[in-house]
């Protein structure tokens, strides 16, 4: 493979510099000799790769949804170099075998790392475990569980997946939906707007109740706990009260939450259903905040992508879920970057770096250094653009970002020395 | 008015055309040859996605008196289950050249949905635990009525009192009357346990009271909302036997009325639980009255939306 030479990109926080990638790997920009290919990075900043927690791939199960071809495509056109493969796949990801198929996958037609999330539970079910240590023993080396879509409700068995993944340094993700308080039918913030709308309420204390309830066995057990998708002050403020206390207590949030208001649902478009609901202001206010302050360690997409017929049944019956993977870091940027919540350090944490360290993935949230894997994002922060969700790369058009003008960041991807995207300029 | 989605829709002086169309249509229920021909040649499917049989007999009735040809569509069950989504149930129906689709779901939101896929009208019929705008109406049409029959002789809502009684989260009845009365003026007070008050009650332009027996002697119309049988077992309340005497219109609240005030009740009844049996078939009872004027009021809406020139 020719040599790669990125030329003149601003490294966060270590000034311009010249990136030389051999071989998969960074080496001194100085060993550069004759035969190289050169990206002109300049005016644009280098982040290392992002790593998103949470993307439903639907390979295997729902190839007319998603791939993992075209989903980790999407990844790559956002900036993304690895992704975790939610369990809720058909069949579930809940064996050794199950996890070991989908990183084959991953090896033969990703255009990032695909790293399989296990399940806890056998079928999703909530009720035996599944098959842990040997996820976590196989080619996959699975470190992440989680029965997401379904809440781990039954406090017994959460307790007994906290303990047993600490022999193998595993995470629990927990998706927290109280479901005696949030049901299955569940669609819409409890509030006014769902009262006006006759749409089954979701209230924010069935997430934080379940929240609460979590850190505390996560105390007990001395356990890695991760909580998905936070999306209320309530889940906030018990994480932050958890945190202080020492538990070890991890959060992510969708981009979705730190932008989109229930308001969105006004119209009845299933476009904006989404698990958990869209929250009000104050949430979003709040979930931004702890995001900036580092209570919420990671942004992670939830990309679920949904076949059209899918989403068009009436909203009660139509599926959850929104796509996420392409427009994630431009979203991140505008509400966080560009409203001076925080800045690109701060950034590269939250999207590369924590996300990484939290799945324990040791090629992915590295510095852009010598040695390390080149994975690597380079980013115009000023260019904007309107989304139109027929130029995805996803097999899916569940697009809530829609015509929308948001920042357009991602001018180039490259995984492990491999330029994923490009932008065409 | 292109569709009649929500009872918000419309602006009292709408709402007053309406009326006195269905009062013109009334005449019809009347007459021995119950014809008009107004909407010769108008196609109307009633699509009905829940089982309702005096809905749907009442705007089946509505079109047929109009001269409307009506098809009635059941397409009970979850779209889910049968593998068709809602909007090629729509589009299925709208292909075949209707000219107005009264679609009932169990699901809220739908006709808005439908509305944005096809050409015809849309008129809601009730959708989930929405709204119920053509109920408003008739029931408008009844209090109306009622008034200008009561001693005063005057038929403004101004300054008069609806309690809306029962489960009031539920309820697709109470949200278009709470919004077509206060449309028209009337102060509504609604009345129910806690457990039955939806969320976010308090930016409603209403009076809200657990407590049926303070409200008794303030209205003027007693609305009293049908009991589920799903809540019952859903530990909204604890047994049906508690809920009566809490929030029913038993014979002890019926003579504490306030004189000449009347009862509504938009059926099916339980009678003995939510209403008893005195007050259902009491002199002051409103509820046959109901169902006759869904007749007229479906008629002049059908007639709004359809009898203008194309």
């Amino acid at each position: 493979m020719t040599d790669l030479l990125i030329r003149g990109a601003d490294l966060v926080g270590g000034g311009r510099s010249d990136l030389l990638i051999r071989d998969g790997r960074f080496v001194d920009p100085r060993d550069a000799d004759g035969d190289v290919d050169q990206l002109d990075a300049d005016g644009l900043v280098a982040l290392p790769g992002l790593v998103d927690l949470h993307t439903h791939l639907r390979e295997p199960g729902r190839e007319d949804a998603e791939t993992v071809d075209s989903g980790t495509m999407a990844a790559a056109r956002g900036g993304f170099t690895a992704v975790l493969a939610m369990a809720n796949t058909d069949p579930v990801t809940d064996t050794a075998e199950a996890a070991a198929y989908v990183a084959s996958l991953g090896a033969r037609d990703g255009h990032a790392d695909v790293v399989p999330v296990g399940a806890v539970s056998k079928g999703l079910a909530g009720v035996e475990l599944a098959e842990l240590g040997l996820m976590a023993r196989s080619s996959a080396g699975v470190r992440v569980f989680s029965d997401d879509g379904h809440c781990i409700a039954d406090a017994r068995l959460m307790r007994r997946a906290l303990e047993y993944v600490r022999a193998f340094d595993g995470v629990i993700a927990q998706h927290a939906q109280d479901p005696k308080l949030a049901g299955a039918g569940a669609c819409c913030h409890e509030g006014v707007i769902s009262g006006k709308l006759g749409l089954p309420g979701w209230p924010a204390a069935a997430e934080a109740a379940v929240v609460a309830r979590d850190v505390q066995i996560a105390e007990l057990t001395r356990s890695r706990l991760h909580i998905c998708h936070v999306s209320c002050a309530e889940t906030v403020d018990v994480i932050r009260w958890a945190k202080q206390r020492g538990i070890n207590v991890t959060a992510e949030v969708a981009p979705h939450h730190l932008m989109l208001t229930t308001s969105e649902v006004v119209g009845y478009d299933p476009t904006y259903k989404v698990n958990p609901p869209l929250r009000p202001d104050e949430h979003v206010e709040a979930v931004r905040e702890a995001l900036a302050d580092g209570t919420i360690d990671a942004v992670a997409t939830d990309h679920a992508p949904h076949a059209r017929h899918d989403k068009e049944h009436a909203f009660a019956d139509a599926a959850f879920g929104m796509l996420g993977l392409e427009t994630a870091l431009a979203v991140v940027l505008e509400t966080m970057i560009n409203s001076g919540r925080m800045g690109w350090p701060e950034l590269v944490k939250r999207m590369s770096i924590m996300p990484a360290h939290i799945a324990r993935l040791a090629g992915q949230g590295r510095a852009l250094g010598a040695g390390e894997p080149a994975n690597v994002v380079l980013v115009d922060p000023a260019a904007r653009a309107v989304v139109e969700r027929d130029a995805s790369a996803s097999l899916s058009r569940n697009n809530p970002w829609h015509g929308r003008e948001l920042p357009d960041p991602v001018v180039a991807t490259i995984w492990a020395g491999r330029i994923t995207y490009q932008k065409e300029r | 008015m292109r569709h009649l989605l929500s009872a918000a829709d419309l602006d009292r002086d709408q709402i007053t055309e309406i009326l006195d169309l269905a009062e013109e249509m009334s005449l019809v229920q009347g007459r021995p040859v119950k014809k008009l021909p107004a909407l010769r040649g108008r196609t109307v499917v009633n699509l009905f996605f829940e089982d309702s049989t005096r809905t749907r007999s009442s705007f089946e009735i509505a079109g047929k008196w109009l001269s409307a040809d009506v098809i009635n569509i059941s397409a009970k069950g979850s779209s889910v289950s049968k593998g068709e989504s809602l909007r090629d149930t729509v589009l299925t129906v709208a292909a075949m050249g209707v000219d107005a689709l009264v679609i009932r779901h169990y699901a809220s939101g739908a006709p808005w949905q439908a509305s944005r896929w096809i050409d015809a009208h849309v008129l809601n019929a009730g959708d989930g635990t929405h709204e119920h705008p053509t109920q408003a109406l008739l029931d408008a049409f009844t209090i109306r009525r009622h008034l200008r029959r009561s001693v005063a002789d005057q038929s403004s809502f101004e300054g008069k009192t609806v309690a809306i009684v029962g489960d009031i989260t539920h309820s697709r009845v109470a949200r278009s009357n709470v919004l077509l009365l206060n449309t028209m003026g009337a102060e509504v007070i609604l009345v129910a346990p806690p457990t039955l008050l939806p969320s976010g009650i308090d930016s409603w332009p209403v009076l809200v009271c657990t407590d049926f027996d303070q409200v008794l002697a303030r209205a003027d119309i007693v609305m009293m909302l049908r009991v589920q049988r799903e809540r019952m077992s859903g530990g909204y309340f604890p047994t049906p036997r508690e809920y009566t005497i809490g929030y029913g219109l038993t014979r002890p609240r019926l003579a504490a009325m306030k004189p000449g005030a009347a009862i509504c009740h938009p059926g099916p009844m339980n009678r003995g639980l939510e209403i008893s049996a005195d007050a259902a078939d009491a002199a002051n009872s409103l509820i046959l009255d109901q169902v006759a004027a869904g007749v007229s009021v479906r008629m002049s809406v059908l007639y709004e939306l359809l009898g203008g020139a194309e």
